[in-house]
């Protein structure tokens, strides 16, 4: 490896973090203003002078002042180390996911199955803190979520699987490459199951019966404080980073559109921006769901209608081929 | 000795470093996140030689699926924080077993050392790999999908069915 190599290796991690800690910030302020309005109010408005544009930075200076507590029950080295096992793996994931066939940081043969492996690690930095807090109230946030997260990862990996059978391609490029406004319609249906099994990965409502506020505090997350909790909202909204560029990747053809030669990576952020959006409406519109219906949503709808996408892409490919 | 030597070397000593403190732990939830390590830097070993598919599957399928799911069932019991009176094993059944892997690392080492050679990595494309498990081992991958089935529906019906016998037999008791 030659000075020049290394130079570059470094040169794109700095991007890939730099990215991993801008993008979260302009979709949670992005978030604080479309929430607001939705609901006729006008969000922050203060910090920064302009429409409160500094508002998330201000939250950050705050969670890092705050005094970092670990409870004294708590199993203190897992305590300790859970905020990094949710966050490094969106990290991981944000780095395979390419802007356009060059604005990519590391592009890796298997992507797709490369960032579905890594979002499932993430869900261990969620059960680690809800079992090393000992409290109740943690622990039963765990539960809800190792359950929740588990059924819905199968939909999840069966619809990301109908779009490789689609593309003939488990690489994220192959696949944007591949796509053609066609798999709109014909991916619809795995298009809807991943949207759907993406927010419930998230844990966003309407699917945060993990961290139900009104009844069990803030799930498994209750006793964190400053810079560890902000860790976990950081990797919550890199988690709706990373969704939203994956699905404009893989159903809307990524840096496919007008001018894509030069202005590819500008289109797959706008289209994962709308994704995005449709994430916080979500969240707007929907009251959240019961935890049987959670279950009963993830195993009679979604999973047989990825199952039936899976058969009908097959069917079309090898008909097609 | 070559970069991929040394890294094999790295994570091997990982993934049994790992194992080792799995088993020797007196924390039961420690030693499933003990696994977690042991199984990610198996995953290590074969992106080191080249078998990145099995790698990617083995970290979704085994960290991400099985793991979860025996942090999930070590959730609904007790699993205290700290050791356990309750769920500790007796010192015979510690020395029996550490007997018995000593005897099968012993085994192991006897058959495998001899055939060790500088690690050669050899790139498994998916294409190659689903050639191989849809055309030369395609028997046993149907036959092993089948055991799943059996098992999954067998599963559900012993749930089902003594579930139903048990109130059954509550509601006949006087």
């Amino acid at each position: 490896m030659t000075a020049l190599e290394a130079l570059e290796v470094v040169l794109r991690s700095v991007a890939v973090l730099a990215a991993f800690l801008v993008l979260p910030l302009l979709v949670g302020q992005t978030e604080h203003k479309v929430m607001a309005h939705m609901q006729g109010r006008l969000g922050p408005m203060y910090a920064g002078g302009f429409h409160g544009w500094a508002q998330l930075v201000a939250d950050g200076v705050k969670f890092v002042q705050k005094e970092d507590i670990t409870p004294a029950a708590a199993d203190k080295g897992v305590f300790r180390f859970a905020p990094a096992v949710a966050l490094i793996p969106y990290l991981v994931a944000m780095a395979v996911i390419p802007l356009s066939p060059d604005v990519v940081a590391a592009d890796a043969p298997a992507s797709a199955v490369l960032v579905l492996a890594v979002t499932a690690v993430g869900i261990l930095g969620t059960l680690m803190a809800g079992w090393a807090s000992a409290n109740k109230y943690s622990l039963l946030g765990a539960m809800r979520a190792a359950a929740q997260l588990l059924s819905y990862e199968l939909p999840l990996v069966l619809s990301v699987a109908s779009v490789c059978l689609a593309a003939g391609s488990l690489s994220l490029s192959g696949i944007a490459a591949a796509w053609s406004p066609w798999w709109l319609l014909w991916q619809l249906p795995g298009a809807v199951v991943f949207l759907v099994a993406a927010v419930a990965e998230l844990q966003r409502p309407p699917f945060d019966m993990p961290v139900a506020d009104s009844e069990i505090v803030f799930g498994a997350y209750t006793e964190y404080t400053g810079l560890r909790f902000a860790f976990f909202l950081l990797s919550e909204y890199a988690g709706i980073v990373v969704m939203s560029l994956l699905f404009a990747v893989l159903y809307l053809g990524g840096w496919q559109g007008p001018f894509s030669d030069q202005l590819g990576w500008v289109w797959t952020m706008l289209k994962g921006f709308v994704i995005a959006v449709v994430v916080i409406w979500l969240r707007v519109s929907w009251p959240r769901l019961r935890e049987d219906q959670l279950q009963r949503l993830a195993w009679l709808v979604l999973v047989p209608l990825a199952l039936a996408q899976l058969a009908l892409t097959g069917v079309w490919v090898v008909a097609s081929a | 000795m070559t970069g991929l030597d040394v890294a094999f070397a790295a994570v091997g000593l990982v993934a049994a470093a790992s194992g080792l403190l799995a088993v020797t732990t007196r924390h039961v939830v420690h030693a499933a996140l003990w696994l977690v390590v042991c199984l990610g830097s198996v995953a290590g070993c074969y992106l080191v030689l080249g078998a990145e598919f099995v790698a990617l599957v083995q970290v979704l399928v085994y960290v991400g699926a099985v793991v979860v799911l025996v942090l999930f069932a070590l959730m609904l019991t007790r699993a205290p924080i700290g050791p356990h009176a309750q769920i500790a094993t007796s010192r015979l059944h510690r020395v029996l077993a550490a007997v018995l892997g000593a005897g099968v690392t012993a085994m192991l080492a006897a058959v495998l050392l001899p055939l060790a050679a500088p690690v050669s990595r050899r790139e498994t494309d998916t294409t190659e790999l689903a050639s191989q498990l849809f055309g030369t081992w395609v028997w046993p991958f149907e036959l092993l999908s089948l055991l799943l089935l059996v098992a999954l529906v067998a599963a559900l019906a012993v749930s089902r069915v003594a579930g139903r016998g048990a109130r059954e037999a509550g509601r006949s008791a006087p």
